[in-house]
């Protein structure tokens, strides 16, 4: 099921313990961004976002292209498969739990109608 | 933004894992019995304890499980995964609606989401909605990411099991 490609679980984890890079990831998710555009709104430095975007970029969250004397920043495929995988894990947990709850509730049946029968 | 998906292999699969907006998760499921029946097999321990954890979850079993099933009681729930310690999970009941809501709180970490599950009459079935919200977007994001950059293992147990079971 989850296959988190070959880049370290330590790095993706580090990438992500930061509260800034946790909010260049989001804001990425709502569309594509220059370095100096991002730099405005977490009002840092430009040399601080590039150091920021460096280790999102490693982790594989994040891509970024450098167009003139522009580079643009967008959301790598990492970061939207990350999201999909933990739901489609959370839904096998479930579907799993409700097959047995399925075989719980069908003995219940039976016994109420056994109940009402007596 | 929502995102739903339903089973990988094709088939519809009865459960519905959504989420909905910043900060919600959204599970749906329709049993074929009346929410009295559901709710039944949902506050009572003796009962819960033999679906939550599932069998075919190999290497987790649950060694303890305490319910006081009603508004401001606790819950405590005591995981082993066979090692010497043991995982619980525990909070408590904000509002119990007999037969309609359970609502409960995720005590065990920091920013832990608020719970409820509702069941809904639908012609003698059962419509259930198990839903998550988390207390900021911050700590939806992080659930996301961190759990699915380090799947616990028996998630993959289930996996294989799931996938060789040739449905």
């Amino acid at each position: 099921m989850v296959q988190c490609s070959n880049i370290p679980l330590d790095l993706s984890f580090a990438a992500l313990s930061d509260a800034t890079r946790r909010g260049i990831i989001d804001q990425l998710g709502r569309g594509d961004a220059s370095i100096t555009s991002l730099a405005e709104n977490f009002r840092m430095t430009l040399t601080g976002v590039k150091k920021h975007v460096e280790v999102l970029e490693r982790a594989g969250f994040v891509v970024t292209q450098k167009v003139g004397r522009v580079r643009t920043c967008k959301l790598g495929k990492r970061g939207l498969e990350a999201e999909a995988e933990w739901i489609e894990a959370h839904r096998k947990l479930f579907e799993a739990r409700f097959e047995a709850l399925d075989e719980i509730i069908s003995e219940m049946k039976q016994e109420e109608s056994h109940e009402s029968a007596t | 933004m929502n995102q739903q998906l339903d089973g990988a292999g094709g088939a519809q699969s009865p459960t519905s894992v959504e989420r909905k907006g910043d900060r919600e998760l959204v599970v749906t499921r329709t049993f074929d019995a009346p929410p009295s029946t559901v709710y039944k097999a949902w506050s009572r321990p003796e009962l819960f304890q033999r679906w939550w954890v599932p069998k075919s979850v190999t290497g987790v079993s649950l060694v303890s499980c305490d319910m006081d099933v009603r508004t401001g009681g606790k819950y405590r729930l005591e995981f082993s995964t066979g090692g010497p310690d043991t995982m619980a999970f525990y909070g408590k009941y904000l509002e119990v609606v007999p037969n309609e809501r359970i609502v409960w709180t995720n005590d065990e970490g920091e920013e832990g989401a608020v719970t409820t599950v509702t069941f809904e009459d639908q012609g003698g079935k059962t419509l259930l909605n198990f839903h998550e919200v988390y207390p900021s977007k911050e700590a939806l994001e992080e659930a996301l990411q961190g759990s699915a950059a380090g799947l616990p293992e028996q998630l993959e147990q289930l996996d294989e099991l799931l996938s060789s079971s040739g449905e």
